[in-house]
């Protein structure tokens, strides 16, 4: 107790050295605790993403082959993607399975007046709220009924709610997507968070309309138009998007693999098809996640390590500086082991200091990172932890060769030392 | 005051060389220097600068150890003691006063009288009331809390000497104890060594100066680190 107090006394002595060097610790535990924070939330964000997929989900989707003969063509038909024969025998013959949800995307605009935008318009069953995990955020999502009846319906996405209907309650009005009028039934609540930057396979536009699948074949038939600057594409493709939902998590790698199979055994000419699973890729996120960490962790790490060697220069200057204190109390009948003791104790208060402010500061970055970057942190309680032990292990391991070069001078010599 | 009789001897050197390595020559800074220091004695050691009286000073301090030879304090040999022991040795049997006072900046009076307590493996419990008194006894009792840098050159020896004090040593060693003081102040800390070696404590006083080695009850003339002779003062304190 004696020696911290004597210590900090010596510390005090000198105020802005000892302030000066404390930052060097000060910056690299609050850098270690902040990337922690920031790596740990990146990566809960993908996660989530990838979890809003549907972890419990196979997706297979349409994928328009390259084109690797000569376009010069002002207008062609494509044709390609997963067909209704596919959709028929992903519902018929896989183990495993739960729902199936077979999906089309409509390639046109969507108006109400003077207001027009391009979301994903979508034609599917109403199952696919369930299979997806969307929630009703007013009226309905699409029923059976609509689909015996091929109504004209439609459910909006949240952000397709509120700019076809800035001001009023959107129920029961109507909008025009291509050709037809859509009554809304419904709206449903937005995602979880943010637009989606996560890795192509799992891209998702948020604005959406679906109508019944029966609907969106009856008008829109497989043939669409996309018109583009300069050209005309057509495209024909049964189905977007076949989404399995498959019972018990643990088979999802099964599943998986059987609708590669199968699909590659059908789709022999041309690959245009991809299979997207959730699940893996939560796994691979999982990886990335851990290397992710251990990058910035060890780059904190690295300015921790030049703030213990910051403490060590200054140590070192402070024990030649010192050296006729040194002499002082050897002749007085101090051991080497009181010396040794006596600047590790300092070396360990300025550490132990930084490191606390450290970890105070290392709350402080990620929040004003969150609140400014819009980027999400997650502290992990081990992280602060972590980062105050290596801290104080820093002060301890960089003073150890100073106290160690104080204790064995030469109390003669030191004496002398002016 | 008269000569003291014969004490028990609390410092004895046998036959102590020390050889240092200058260059290619060695220099003999003592050689076989053989002498004993006896309870209740005030001796002064003069000598001209090279003549090893520092050497002399360092030894009887283990602070340095002899080449060859052997150091005894109060009958304990020291060529065999680690260096733990040796401090363990200092810390119990041995003060010093230094010419620049070597207090320590960062304690105040009380503190720094307390040091060497503080590096016994047993220090006596009741240490800070010997401080306490020591203090006062020096005459410092209103200045236990300043720093050394708050204080006089006078005032810093006399915490110095209290500090000598404070493990009630078998020996004194002061080295030029008033070699940066004015006249006046170092009569006033002469005196001091007066009244512990009235005491009965046993003080060794290194000096050049004269005047200063004419207070000490006997001196001790050093020549190329050998014994030049010995003079018993008969002049009287003042």
């Amino acid at each position: 107790m004696r020696t911290i107090r004597l210590g900090v006394s010596s510390l005090l002595l000198h105020k802005l050295r000892s302030a000066l060097t404390t930052l060097g610790v000060l910056f690299g535990t609050s850098s270690v605790i902040a990337m922690l924070a920031i790596g740990e939330g990146a990566s809960e964000k993908a996660q989530a993403e990838i979890r809003q997929l549907g972890s419990q989900n196979v997706i297979l989707r349409s994928v328009k082959p390259r084109e690797d003969f000569a376009s010069n063509q002002q207008t062609r038909v494509n044709s390609y993607g997963l067909t209704n024969a596919d959709y028929a025998r992903v519902a018929a013959t896989f183990p495993g399975v739960g729902r199936v949800v077979p999906v089309r995307e409509i390639y046109e605009e969507v108006r109400r007046g003077a207001r027009a935008m391009n979301p994903r318009v979508l034609a599917t069953e109403p199952i696919y709220r369930e299979v997806t995990g969307r929630k009703v955020m007013e009226g309905r999502f699409l029923t059976d009924q609509d689909e015996r009846a091929v109504a004209n319906v439609c459910v909006l996405s949240d952000e397709v709610a509120h700019y076809m209907f800035p001001i009023e309650a959107p129920l029961g009005h109507t909008i025009k997507i291509g050709g037809d009028y859509y009554t809304v039934v419904g709206t449903l609540m937005p995602r979880t968070r943010q637009r989606s930057d996560a890795p192509a396979a799992g891209e998702q536009t948020q604005a959406e309309v679906f109508i019944p699948l029966q609907t969106g074949r009856k008008w829109y038939g497989n043939l669409q138009v996309k018109m583009r600057a300069g050209s005309r594409d057509m495209e024909e493709v049964e189905l977007h998007e076949i989404v399995i939902e498959v019972e018990n998590a643990a088979e999802v790698p099964t599943v998986a693999a059987a609708a590669r199979e199968m699909l590659g055994r059908y789709h022999e000419t041309q690959k245009d098809y991809e299979v997207v699973v959730p699940l893996e890729q939560l796994l691979l996120a999982e990886k990335t996640k851990r290397i992710f960490n251990l990058v910035l962790g060890s780059i904190a790490s690295i300015s921790l390590l030049v703030g213990g060697i910051g403490i060590m220069n200054v140590m070192l200057a402070t024990v030649t500086e010192r050296t006729r204190e040194i002499g002082i109390r050897r002749a007085l009948g101090a051991k080497r082991r009181h010396i040794v003791t006596q600047f590790l104790v300092e070396t360990v208060v300025l550490s132990v200091g930084g490191g606390l402010l450290g970890v105070a500061l290392g709350l402080v970055v990620p929040l004003i990172v969150e609140h400014f970057a819009d980027m999400p942190t997650v502290i992990t309680p081990t992280a602060p932890v972590l980062a105050f032990l290596i801290s104080a292990g820093v002060g301890v391991i960089f003073g150890l060769y100073p106290a160690w070069r104080a204790a064995n001078m030469d109390p003669v010599e030191a004496l002398r030392h002016e | 005051m008269s000569l003291s009789q014969a004490g028990e001897i609390v410092a004895e050197l046998e036959n102590v060389s020390r050889v240092y390595r200058m260059g290619s020559a060695n220099v003999r800074a003592l050689d076989d220097f053989s002498f004993a220091f006896r309870r209740g004695e005030f001796w002064a050691v003069m000598g001209s600068s090279g003549s090893g009286k520092s050497t002399l000073l360092n030894v009887l301090g283990c602070l340095d150890r002899p080449s060859s030879g052997q150091y005894r304090v109060r009958g304990t040999p020291t060529s065999d003691l680690d260096d733990d022991e040796l401090s363990d040795l200092r810390s119990r049997e041995l003060g010093f006063v230094f010419q620049s006072y070597n207090l320590i900046p960062q304690l105040d009076v009380l503190e720094n009288i307390l040091v060497p307590l503080f590096y016994q493996d047993d220090p006596p419990a009741d240490g800070e009331a010997r401080a306490r008194r020591l203090a006062e006894r020096v005459g410092l009792a209103d200045r236990l809390h300043h720093r050394p840098t708050e204080l006089s050159g006078g005032q810093q020896q006399r915490v110095a000497i209290a500090r000598a004090l404070v493990n009630d040593p078998a020996l004194i060693l002061a080295d030029e104890a008033t070699g940066n003081l004015d006249t006046q102040t170092s009569l006033e800390i002469l005196k001091l060594f007066d009244e512990l070696h009235a005491e009965g404590k046993t003080i060794v006083l290194v000096t050049h100066e004269p005047d200063i080695a004419a207070r000490a009850e006997r001196v001790l003339r050093l020549r190329d680190g050998r014994l030049e002779g010995v003079v018993e003062n008969r002049l009287v304190a003042p």
